[in-house]
């Protein structure tokens, strides 16, 4: 699975994905003549995790995340593949969309951060503040944008104003209009022996992470919050307050179980690369909890919507058996490699 | 997941998309197939939707009774909130709580008019609109 020395370019090919960071990645790779999967960008850089941070707020509400924090991929990525990744932000915006264009021009697919918020073809119920979205830019006509935005099934346009300001949206995450492209040959590098360390790194990021905040213990933290939700505040932000974790796990991109599924995928591809029969039968454990996730997701959800009892010690309970599941796979993983 | 338990009709919150989801096949194989969206997460978003839906209609009220500013009614109809409109904008919040009245909002320059319009992405005008 290594890079030719010349790897012949292409057309610039929309590919979709379950996660915007990995997927713009993967889609620049392709390009490049690398075949990389999402799901072994995802895995490669470690990417999966478990954050519950109290003291963060979102509308109110924690901050809840289901894989590591926007631009590890990219870095993880740049650093395992040692690949020319050049990284440019911009103080004016007028600087930005010149440099943007200026690449384009030259026939490179550009790779950047933005707000969700202000794309106009995300459908208008999806919009939210939230901006470390991940897509690429892969040509211009006149004033719109050709963009391939890796979570949508089909290429899009984007109107030269719409973009410039989803861009450089300020707040939370702010783009400032981060962009991102690979720059010269990329060098062979053969991924096999980079697999067993990246798997080993992801499980320690899971497990033995010395702030509760982080991995199993995170989610441990999450149930013990859940349980005292009722003592605390009115009813309505309890109803919030669980509808808040499923969003953050389910909502666009993909979510908590969706990133259970895609590390499953990496390790299933892993278990074919380093043949080693075990990763397959550890990728169905995983899927397994995702599915657990799924259900935990739903449960939830219809609390949130009373289309069932609120029962929080049976929420409190699914994720308290979650983390246990999670945790054991991780030290089993461990030895695995 | 299997290929079977994805929702193959497309969600009115989705507008027509399908989302890439990961799923095991007979054979134990990932595979990617696309979605119309689970009802958990069609779920959660429409109550997002709706809260900040709910937010907008009463500040909107209020600013028609002269007890509010438009920027509330705007800000809450952009899913934004009193910090998160305070961090777009670039303002203290204890600035942005003050805006938020009609009285601190009849006050306001036109250079912080113009902040609040960009962060919003509206015209001064549409701002100044209920």
């Amino acid at each position: 699975m290594s890079a030719n020395s010349e790897p012949a370019k292409t057309v610039f090919q929309h590919r979709q994905s379950a996660h915007c960071e990995s997927g713009v990645i993967s889609s620049l790779l392709h390009y490049e003549g690398i075949p990389l999967s999402e799901a072994m960008v995802f895995g490669l850089s470690s990417s999966l995790s478990f954050a519950y941070i109290p003291l963060v707020k979102i509308n109110e509400m924690p901050l809840i995340g289901y894989r590591m924090i926007p631009r590890w991929i990219l870095n993880g990525m740049k650093k395992q593949l040692r690949l020319p990744l050049r990284f440019e932000k911009f103080k004016s915006s007028a600087d930005g969309r010149k440099r943007l264009d200026e690449l384009l021009d030259q026939g490179r697919p550009v790779g950047m951060q933005s707000s969700v918020f202000f794309l106009p073809y995300f459908p208008e119920n999806m919009r939210f503040h939230f901006n470390a979205h991940n897509l690429i830019a892969y040509g211009r006509e006149g004033n719109e944008y050709l963009i391939s935005d890796p979570v949508f099934n089909a290429p899009t346009r984007c109107a030269l104003a719409d973009l410039q300001r989803a861009r450089f949206v300020r707040g939370a995450l702010a783009p400032k209009g981060f962009i991102y492209y690979i720059d010269g040959p990329v060098p062979k590098v053969d991924i096999v022996p980079l697999l067993r360390g990246a798997i080993k790194k992801n499980c320690f990021m899971m497990t033995s992470v010395p702030v509760p905040y982080v991995g199993c213990p995170g989610i441990r933290l999450l149930a013990r919050r859940v349980l005292k939700l009722p003592a605390q505040k009115d009813l309505e932000y309890t109803r919030r307050f669980i509808g808040h974790i499923v969003r953050m796990q389910e909502e666009i991109g993909t979510g908590g179980a969706g990133f259970r599924f895609l590390y499953a995928a990496f390790l299933q591809e892993c278990s074919v690369l380093l043949n080693n029969p075990r990763l397959q039968e550890l990728s169905l454990e995983l899927t397994a909890i995702g599915d657990e996730w799924r259900d935990f997701a739903l449960h939830a959800a219809r609390m949130n919507k009373g289309r069932e009892d609120l029962n929080l010690p049976l929420l409190h309970g699914l994720l308290m058996d979650l983390a246990d599941k999670e945790s054991a796979l991780y030290k089993r993983l461990r030895k695995a490699v | 997941m299997r290929p079977d338990e994805v929702p193959q009709e497309s969600a009115p919150l989705f507008e027509g998309q399908r989302k890439a989801v990961y799923v095991v096949d007979q054979d134990g194989h990932y595979q990617i197939v696309q979605s119309g969206g689970a009802e958990a997460e069609v779920t959660v978003t429409e109550d997002a939707v709706a809260w900040f839906a709910k937010l907008a209609e009463d500040a909107h009220q209020r600013a028609l009774r002269g007890e509010a500013s438009p920027l509330e009614y705007h800000m809450f109809r952009l899913r934004l909130d009193e910090p998160t409109l305070a961090s777009a904008a670039g303002l203290w919040r204890w600035r942005v709580r003050r805006h938020l009245t009609a009285k601190g909002f009849a006050k306001l320059t036109p250079a912080l008019l113009e902040r609040y319009a960009d962060a919003l992405g509206l015209t001064t005008e549409q701002l100044k609109t209920l």
